[in-house]
């Protein structure tokens, strides 16, 4: 899932002070799982809003709605009748949420309401680890399963550098070598011959190298 | 036991303090309460081993936005004491009245009857 974190409360205020109808919008997608912008966050932010500004003096309406999605346009619709009587929007939902939004509501100024982080797994609650950056060439078989371009520090390909050691990236003491756990679990599936291939030049123009990205698929399209 | 405890004190019943939501707190507030103290069971005692933990974090949580926002955070506290202790509930509610009455009323409740 895409996994983001709450902005500090200060930081949105900032943003909407001048304001004096907003909605807070949140999203019942990867950012209510990753609990920063859904139906309870909506509701624990405006509730400090109100209070903020009442304790400044400042009446301000604030409504609360959280959507299916926010990166859907039939979702995105169910605030169409509604959306021109507020001076702004503060979306919960992910950057592309947030996007989305602002695109299909042209006249209302959107704010984020969470910091986007990456694409990442739930591994206790309360802590969320990266486990891709969508390059859009995807080597995992190759790799054991475990992605060297989000897992490795420098995105290695052909092993480790020679910063790795005890099983511990250069870069932190807390962050585990991607290449170690790669070859860790090579060793363990009995496919070590893999970690001997040379990996061809990865051709990063599928990643963020080759500018905006889009996938067309004719086949679902209508 | 017939033991006194302050009348402002309104009880709201939860299964289990790990129940309690942030936002149950700040809704109190929004609606004039002067302070919310959430009693939950001794620590390692819970019926659902981490409720009141929970409820604790929950507490400071609620603290730490009502500071950003200019409520005094203390006026939110967590008590842990087991079922049998009446007289330190009494104790408790008695504690926690007289804290409140140190801070004053709730500011929200002050700029809502203005605003109004
Ligand atoms: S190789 Fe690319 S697509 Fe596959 S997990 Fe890693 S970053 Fe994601
Ligand atoms: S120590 Fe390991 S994870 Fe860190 S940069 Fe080197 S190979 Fe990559």
């Amino acid at each position: 899932m895409i996994v983001a974190d709450k902005k500090p409360i200060e930081e949105i205020v900032e943003e909407v002070k001048d304001c004096d109808n907003i909605l807070i919008l949140g999203c019942n997608e990867c950012v209510t799982v990753c609990e920063a912008g859904g139906k309870k966050e909506v509701g624990i932010l405006a509730s400090a809003l109100r209070m903020y500004f009442l304790n400044q003096g400042k009446d301000m309406k604030i409504d609360e709605r959280t959507l299916e999605r926010q990166c859907d346009q039939e979702y995105l619709d169910e605030i169409r009748d509604i959306a021109d009587q507020y001076d702004a929007i503060v979306s919960l939902a992910c950057g592309v949420g947030v996007q989305f939004t602002a695109e299909q509501y042209h006249s209302i100024p959107i704010y984020p309401g969470v910091n986007t982080c990456f694409l990442g797994a739930t591994e206790e609650r309360g802590l969320w680890t990266e486990r891709c950056q969508a390059c859009g060439q995807c080597v995992l078989a190759r790799t054991g399963g475990i992605c060297p371009v989000s897992r490795c520090a420098k995105r290695l390909l052909n092993g480790p550098c020679g910063g790795s050691s005890n099983g511990m990236c250069e870069i932190s003491k807390e962050l585990a070598c991607g290449w170690q756990l790669i070859v860790n679990r090579l060793e363990a599936l009995d496919k070590m011959d893999d970690y001997e291939k040379i990996f061809p030049i990865k051709d990063w123009s599928t990643d963020r190298a080759g500018g905006p990205r889009k996938v067309v698929r004719e086949d679902v399209q209508i | 036991m017939r033991l006194q405890y302050p009348s402002s004190v309104k009880i709201i019943r939860v299964p289990c303090t790990g129940k309690i939501d942030i936002l149950h707190i700040l809704r109190a507030f929004e609606k004039g309460a002067d302070g919310v103290y959430a009693v939950g069971c001794m620590e390692g005692d819970c019926h659902y081993n981490s409720g009141n933990f929970r409820a604790r974090k929950r507490v400071e949580q609620a603290q730490k936005i009502l500071n950003t926002i200019g409520v005094s955070g203390e006026r939110v506290q967590m008590y842990n004491l087991s079922s049998s202790e009446g007289p330190l509930f009494a104790e408790i509610a008695q504690e926690m009245t007289e804290r409140i009455r140190k801070l004053g009323p709730n500011p929200i409740k002050q700029a809502m009857k203005k605003a109004a």
